[in-house]
């Protein structure tokens, strides 16, 4: 918001903001510089803080390593190491992710289509979402056996729950006139459903979307904890076992990255491609 | 056979909604009146007189409980192509452009837009006013705006009629007579039969040929009043005296009602 004021400011003709700065502009440029390099500098005055009162105080690293031990621990381990754990708990979180969306988006169609299948699912389905998961894996994988299967339903079952709910809101909260716009075009209910309902869920659907991808990392590392032989949250357990903690740390910085990768993806993802989609200060 | 003069028909409807307790609301009763062809009919009451409803009947979305709803003599039974409707809010479709929402309708019930089509969407617009916009997104455009886009997308496919449910009640009072204006100008550059729901004196008077006056709970038909002012219709025509004695007609109506 502060950045567009700013630019349409200056785009005036009068006066050149290069002539003569005044006492207004020059704050107005050190407002937007803070604007830009308050999350980063906050970032870097946390580390430092924390690599200052870990080297003061002497605090053993199994109790809270360093920041740079944590990064020594990391180089540590082979980059063939870093990328089969990684890609384990990728390929499981975005599977489970997949088949989520896949079932979600039509389950949410016909819930919003039908009152009788909604109001005998939803308490199912409220069931589902209100069994802690944690508890549940070791039950799944010892049903579904030793395969990337259970820690995929695992992934799944963590996933899918907030898409529906939200595709659900979004599909009844069309606006009633559109609807009746539809019904005096007598287009039919598929077209309603295609051309205005699920189109206007599409910002509920992204909002969705940016919370289980995180939700998917951490199914996939609940999955890893039951039983592994790859993956981050296996290369943590692993890692505790033997109390390389700084290491266990540089496990959890790399999950940490790789769900703001992947959440930064979603949004950049609406962006390009539904960008209406998006408040007006959001494009 | 000769074209009836009337193109919309009400006869003793009665409309009543069951709520959800089981009890039944009065929405409508006794409701008669004609609309003539191309005539521009306002009809003024408070809210809960069932101005909606009466409009909803006409479109074929409800249907009544009693009594008969015509459109050129025919019962209402679905929907009809004849009918465009413009809304109190305007409704685009974020994801489509200017264009594309005035061509919505022809590809939600079609499925496809021709070049044709997009043509006379384009003549829709300029008649409108908004031969320039065509490209531009939905979110870019004042309320007034929008709603000019929401009625060249019910004139898309060229009906007999226009349902208007208090189109301008959501913009501010100066967008608000211009609209009322822009709108005169229109019908009379498209002559449609418009039924016109309002809850302001000023704007029915200005509009319309005739008024139909609600009462609230249930609605019924309190007067209907004939606007013998001339056309065409302008700015000046607020200052007319006799703009005035409607007005305070209407007025009058409405309080000794509230006051009973």
């Amino acid at each position: 918001m502060r950045s567009q004021t700013i630019s349409a400011a200056s785009s005036l003709p009068v006066p050149p903001p290069e002539a003569k700065p005044g006492k207004a502009a020059v704050g107005a440029q050190l407002r937007l510089w803070a604007d830009r390099l308050a999350p980063a500098t906050a970032f870097v005055a946390l580390i430092v803080v924390w690599e200052g009162a870990c080297r003061l105080f002497s605090i053993p690293s199994f109790l809270l390593p360093s920041p740079s031990a944590i990064v020594a621990a990391g180089l540590e381990v082979s980059a063939m190491q870093w990328l089969t754990n990684i890609s384990a708990t990728l390929r499981v979180a975005l599977m489970g992710y997949v088949v989520a969306i896949a079932v979600s988006i039509p389950l949410a169609v016909a819930l919003a289509n039908s009152r009788l299948l909604s109001r005998t699912l939803y308490p199912i389905l409220v069931i589902v979402q209100s069994t802690p998961i944690v508890a549940v894996a070791p039950i799944i994988v010892v049903t579904l056996g030793a395969s990337d299967l259970p820690r995929i339903v695992i992934t799944f079952l963590i996933t899918f729950f907030p898409i529906v709910v939200s595709t659900v809101t979004g599909l009844m909260a069309t606006p009633e006139e559109l609807i009746e716009l539809s019904r005096s075009l007598r287009a039919g209910r598929t077209r309603e459903m295609l051309h205005i309902r699920l189109p206007f869920a599409v910002p509920y659907i992204f909002s969705a979307l940016k919370i289980s991808i995180t939700l998917a990392i951490i199914g996939a590392v609940v999955a890893e904890f039951v039983a592994a032989e790859h993956g981050l949250g296996f290369f943590i357990m692993f890692s505790t076992s033997f109390f390389r903690i700084p290491q266990a740390f540089a496990g959890l910085a790399v999950l940490v990255a790789l769900s703001l990768v992947l959440f930064r993806l979603c949004t950049l993802a609406q962006r390009w491609f539904v960008p209406w989609s998006l408040p007006k200060s959001a494009r | 056979m000769s074209e009836p003069s009337h193109v919309i028909r009400f006869a003793d409807v009665e409309q009543t909604f069951g709520r959800n307790d089981g009890s039944e609301v009065t929405a409508l009763e006794n409701v008669t009146f004609d609309v003539g062809k191309n005539e521009f009919l306002a009809v003024l009451g408070p809210s809960g007189c069932g101005k909606s409803t009466l409009l909803r009947l006409i479109a074929g979305l409800i249907f009544s409980t009693r009594g008969t709803v015509s459109i050129y003599d025919l019962k209402v039974t679905e929907p009809r192509d004849e009918i465009g409707i413009v809304f109190q809010r305007p409704t685009l479709l974020p994801w489509f452009d200017v264009l594309g929402n005035v061509t919505f309708p022809l590809r939600h019930k079609y499925g496809r837009v021709s070049a044709e089509d997009k043509v006379r969407a384009r003549e829709l617009l300029a008649l409108v006013g908004l031969s320039d916009f065509a490209a531009k997104r939905v979110d870019e455009l004042s309320g007034g705006m929008q709603q000019r886009v929401a009625i060249a997308r019910a004139l898309l496919l060229d009906p007999d009629i226009l349902l208007m449910d208090e189109p301008f009640s959501a913009l501010d009072a100066l967008t608000r007579d211009e609209m009322s204006l822009e709108l005169l100008r229109i019908w009379s550059e498209r002559p449609k039969t418009v039924l016109f729901i309002t809850h302001s004196i000023p704007e029915a008077v200005l509009l319309a040929d005739r008024i139909i006056v609600m009462t609230p709970r249930p609605g019924r038909v309190r007067e209907i009043i004939d606007v013998d002012l001339p056309r065409p219709r302008s700015i000046t025509t607020l200052s007319d005296p006799r703009f005035h004695a409607l007005a305070n007609h209407i007025r009058g109506q409405l309080f000794t009602r509230a006051a009973a």
